[in-house]
């Protein structure tokens, strides 16, 4: 029997299948007469390839072909980017290097053997004559005009230079009364770290000439398209299927070099190749996130008002676009100004090529960025006229239930801001935490309580603003027996949406959730969809679904309606039955199925079967916020920074299932954290990566955590009809300027007004013996 | 080289070249690809597996050195019934994972303390689960998924 079953605790369909390590990742997939790739990558940050000898490598056993970018070159196309930007500049980029290489990592031959160690031990086999060229890692030297030109076509390092202004900076900046805060702040690069690396399968059937991919990707649909224009093979005959996919963060919403090689290579053997990423090319040759440096003016009132932000960003874009490399920090320029109400904002974004692995969207792309800036300056301009910085958040708040169009151009959806900080503060003891502090500071210990009340921008989004289109599909099917079929053309890896799909369904048709299973990824089984990135699996594919639902219920009320002698519009779908409010009208929901597959007396017009695709286009973003608070203990003896507590209220809109909502903040929560306080991604100034393993990218581990504290507050969104925002991105938005807040807290009584992440100890440890290059 | 390994209960014999991997072989030869590999360099925790009781990390044990032991996968973890174990039910309850990947690992990490302690604190699910990254998750239902079976255990040890 259906229950209601939105807004419930519903444990996730996806699980048995995991739990018993029955489920089927790339890695899983065997194919009779498969062959394996290994690729060959440059060792030089920048180099002219001289000469590549292969010869040794052809003759080792299983080796059955070798080949560089010059056999690619006009046999297969290039690695696409879809952001399109005025004046972009766009380096081509092959799949295998040609002539020059530009980042440590960066494939240059492929190892085609039968088995895997063949192809691995063969491609150690393979010399490559470089002459390394200066390398070019840091940004401010990168734009400099003297600094050496990493695509020599382009003329400079500078991809795109972005503006974007708003209000009267002339009534700023003659106002003498304003202070102002000149700051840097560095955003460092990160490895988005999916415990499942890349891996893909290409199947080429010559008989059938047609080709089957299994890659570990969030984009199935986008990277059929792309992979039909890269072979040059007609679209129809191209099949990509998302099987399991162990995490991605956003650093599988792209279209990889390894994919079209793979694809390349089936087809001259017409046979299935497999190529599995090692985690130590994952972290060279997988999209970083991040890497930004922010130079900030503040200017504002003596009573906390911000009254304008000048932001200039240097993006670092690394050497080639990726699908979505520029358009990332273009989000940062727009949600610079957070949740607040600044009336002058000017920003411009330099997006800069260097001697490094691509930048693309990573948990937040974009956003994670902006809300690090606006909250650190909040927490800034607090510390600058010794305000509490809840009182100065609250002072640069719009009303609550005002649409507001900030100097951006940016209007958000609903919101209450002044609610979820209460809340928190509440959660958190704040004023309770605030005399602890006071306390310990006298016997000379440190405790920092760090706030973030931000806003993101999510459910990407209406197509008008997206590069690729932002609709999305879903297919309601009811199949004869009554058991319902729903195809989304998201794609999900982890989120949980093979179940809240269901419980959508399920509730709108009245069938028991049991009923109901979802398939999504597969792009013969799912009408053409965009993928899950963004935030926007639920609140546009769930949409997509309701709607289809609805169509469904439709087509069934007026069979029902015929059946039972009542109008469409009386019946309800409850409990396997369609029937009238009050029960007196009732028929089965199986026997009203029978009937539409049967179609023996069907309604004028209405066509047989009860399959109903649904395409949705939101109207807007979403806008989900939220209010963190942190606390730490600084070891004064190690500059050890201790999480003690933290308190995470988050608004996503509409709840559907709590437990999916809390477990997407908490792992959110974990990978903010873990840029504050641990993580990076590091390369020296000759371009060579220093953190090539999971240890010295110091992905998190359990020990490091203390326990979350988390509430919600649901205000739906008006944006689409199921009231959800969307939260896959909103715990790591919110947790970095927390934590930083946090320990700026602490370190308060020693005069600091800023660290760059990673909060490392050694850093702390010289803050606290007076002194460091990084104090201002 | 020849070996002789049983796996969650059946014995099976292969001629293996005496570089493959243990991960490589219960993967690729006996065909449990339930274990996952994140690193291959004893880091993240992925290919754990029970050899003779004990959580070993199967991507740096050779697939000769396990000649002779017993080994249990994700795969020979539910009952005979297709009973699901209490970890894995845990873990079912408790959203104890979302993509999965590191599941298998975790699952048999925490069998091992489980066999050791079966009353640990938070602290010490959270040490036991060191030598495991999940990214998904942020750990918190990882913790609540081994105690919700901690307790479940002990409730059929003392019905037993
Ligand atoms: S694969 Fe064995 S520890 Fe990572
Ligand atoms: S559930 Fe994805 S890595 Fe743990």
């Amino acid at each position: 029997m259906s229950s209601k079953l939105l807004g419930e605790r519903i444990k996730r369909k996806e699980d048995p299948r995991l739990i018993q390590g029955r489920s089927h990742y790339v890695d899983d997939i065997q194919l009779c007469g498969m062959l394996y790739l290994a690729f060959v990558r440059s060792p030089h940050a920048h180099a002219e390839i001289k000469a590549i000898h292969s010869e040794a490598a052809q003759k080792m056993p299983g080796v059955l072909a070798v080949y560089t970018g010059a056999d690619l070159e006009g046999r297969l196309g290039l690695i696409p980017c879809a952001a399109g930007m005025e004046g972009l500049k766009v380096p081509p980029h092959p799949c295998l290097a040609l002539r020059r290489v530009r980042y440590v990592g960066e494939p240059v031959a492929v190892v085609v053997a039968s088995g895997r160690y063949q192809a691995v031990d063969a491609a150690a086999q393979v010399e490559v004559d470089y002459e390394p060229l200066p390398a070019i890692t840091d940004l401010d030297k990168a734009v400099s005009s003297d600094s050496p030109v990493i695509h020599e076509s382009l003329g400079d390092n500078i991809a795109f230079v972005a503006k974007l202004e708003g209000g009267d900076w002339k009534a700023v900046e003659s106002d003498a009364s304003l202070k102002v805060i000149r700051q840097r702040l560095v955003n460092q690069r990160l490895a988005p770290l999916s415990m499942e690396t890349r891996g893909v399968v290409a199947s080429y059937s010559p008989g059938e000439d047609t080709l089957t991919v299994w890659s570990s990707t969030q984009i199935p649909h986008l990277l059929k398209t792309q992979l039909a224009v890269m072979t040059g093979m007609d679209e129809a005959r191209v099949r990509v299927i998302a099987p399991e996919v162990g995490g991605a963060f956003g650093s599988k919403l792209n279209v990889y070099a390894e994919e079209g090689v793979a694809c390349f290579v089936s087809r001259q053997f017409g046979k299935p190749v497999k190529w599995i990423e090692s985690r130590r090319e994952n972290l060279m040759a997988t999209i970083h996130g991040r890497d930004q440096i922010d130079d900030l003016e503040i200017y504002f009132r003596p009573d906390g008002k911000v009254m304008g932000l000048k932001c200039h960003i240097l993006a670092n874009l690394g050497a080639y676009h990726q699908l979505l490399t520029p358009a990332i920090p273009t989000l940062t320029a727009l949600m610079i100004l957070g949740c607040y109400n600044i009336p002058a904002v000017f920003v411009e974004t330099k997006g800069v090529f260097t001697n490094t692995m691509s930048t693309d969207a990573y948990r937040g792309a974009g956003r994670p960025e902006a809300t690090y800036i606006i909250e650190r300056v909040m927490d800034m301009v607090a510390r600058e006229l010794n305000l509490d910085p809840v009182e100065v958040r609250l002072k640069n708040f719009p009303p609550p239930g005002k649409d507001i169009v900030l100097a951006t151009g940016v209007s958000y959806d609903t919101a209450n801001y002044q609610k979820t900080l209460k809340k928190v503060l509440t959660l958190s003891g704040y004023k309770k935490l605030r005399r602890e502090q006071a306390r310990l500071r006298k016997k000379g210990k440190y405790l920092g309580i760090g706030l973030s009340t931000y806003v993101e921008i999510c459910a990407m989004g209406p197509s008008s603003r997206m590069p690729a289109g932002g609709w999305e599909s879903g297919t309601v099917r009811v199949e004869p027996t009554g058991k319902v079929t729903v195809l989304s053309g998201t794609s999900p890896h982890g989120q949980g949406e093979e179940t809240s799909f269901a419980q959508i369904v399920a509730e709108e048709l009245g069938v028991p959730y049991d009923d109901v299973t979802v398939y999504h990824g597969d792009t013969n089984q799912v009408p053409m969809g965009i993928g899950t990135f963004g935030s926007r699996t639920t609140a546009v594919g769930g949409t997509a679904i309701y709607h289809a639902a609805q169509r469904i219920k439709k087509k069934m009320a007026r069979l029902a309606a015929v059946k039972l002698g009542a109008k469409p519009s009386e019946l309800v779908f409850r409990d396997g039955k369609i029937e009238t409010e009050d029960g007196s009208k009732s028929v089965k929901f199986g026997e009203v199925v029978g009937e539409a597959y049967f179609a023996k007396q069907l309604p004028p017009g209405l066509a047989p079967g009860l399959v109903e695709n649904y395409v949705f286009e939101p109207p807007n973003y979403t806008y989900p916020f939220g209010a963190h608070v942190a606390v730490v203990e600084i070891d004064n003896e190690t500059g050890e920074v201790n999480l003690r507590n933290y308190f995470a209220v988050d608004d996503c809109g509409r709840i559907l299932n709590p437990m999916l909502v809390d477990g997407q903040i908490h792992g959110g929560l974990a990978q903010g954290i873990g840029q504050a306080l641990w993580e990076e991604h590091v390369y020296d100034e000759n371009g060579q990566l220093l953190t090539g393993t999971l240890m010295d990218c110091a992905a998190p581990r359990a020990h490091q955590f203390c326990w979350f504290e988390t509430a919600n507050t649901e205000t739906r969104t008006p944006v689409n009809p199921l009231g959800v925002k969307g939260v896959g991105e909103a715990g790591t938005i919110g947790s970095t300027p927390a934590i930083v807040n946090a320990v700026m807290d602490a370190l308060r009584p020693l005069g600091v007004r800023h660290i760059d992440m990673p909060l490392k100890p050694e850093k702390i440890w010289q803050v606290l013996r007076g002194g460091s290059p990084q104090v201002v | 080289m020849k070996i002789r390994v049983k796996i969650n209960g059946v014995t099976r014999e292969d001629d293996v070249e005496p570089r493959l991997l243990l991960v490589h072989y219960l993967r690729e030869l006996a065909g449990l690809t339930g274990t996952h590999i994140g690193c291959e360099t004893s880091i993240c925790g992925a290919c754990t597996v029970l050899m003779n009781g004990a959580a070993v990390k199967s991507c740096t044990v050779l697939a000769v050195q396990a000649d002779g032991s017993e080994i249990t996968t994700i795969e020979g973890l539910s009952g005979r019934n297709g009973q699901l174990h209490p970890l894995q039910q845990g873990f079912w309850e408790e959203h104890g994972l979302q993509c999965g990947y590191c599941t298998p690992g975790m699952i048999l990490a925490a069998h091992q303390l489980l066999s050791r302690n079966p009353h640990p604190s938070r602290a010490e699910i959270r040490k036991a689960l060191e030598g495991n990254l999940c990214r998904c998750t942020g750990y918190q239902h990882i913790v609540k998924a081994v105690e919700w079976a901690a307790e479940k255990v002990r409730a059929q040890a003392e019905h037993a």
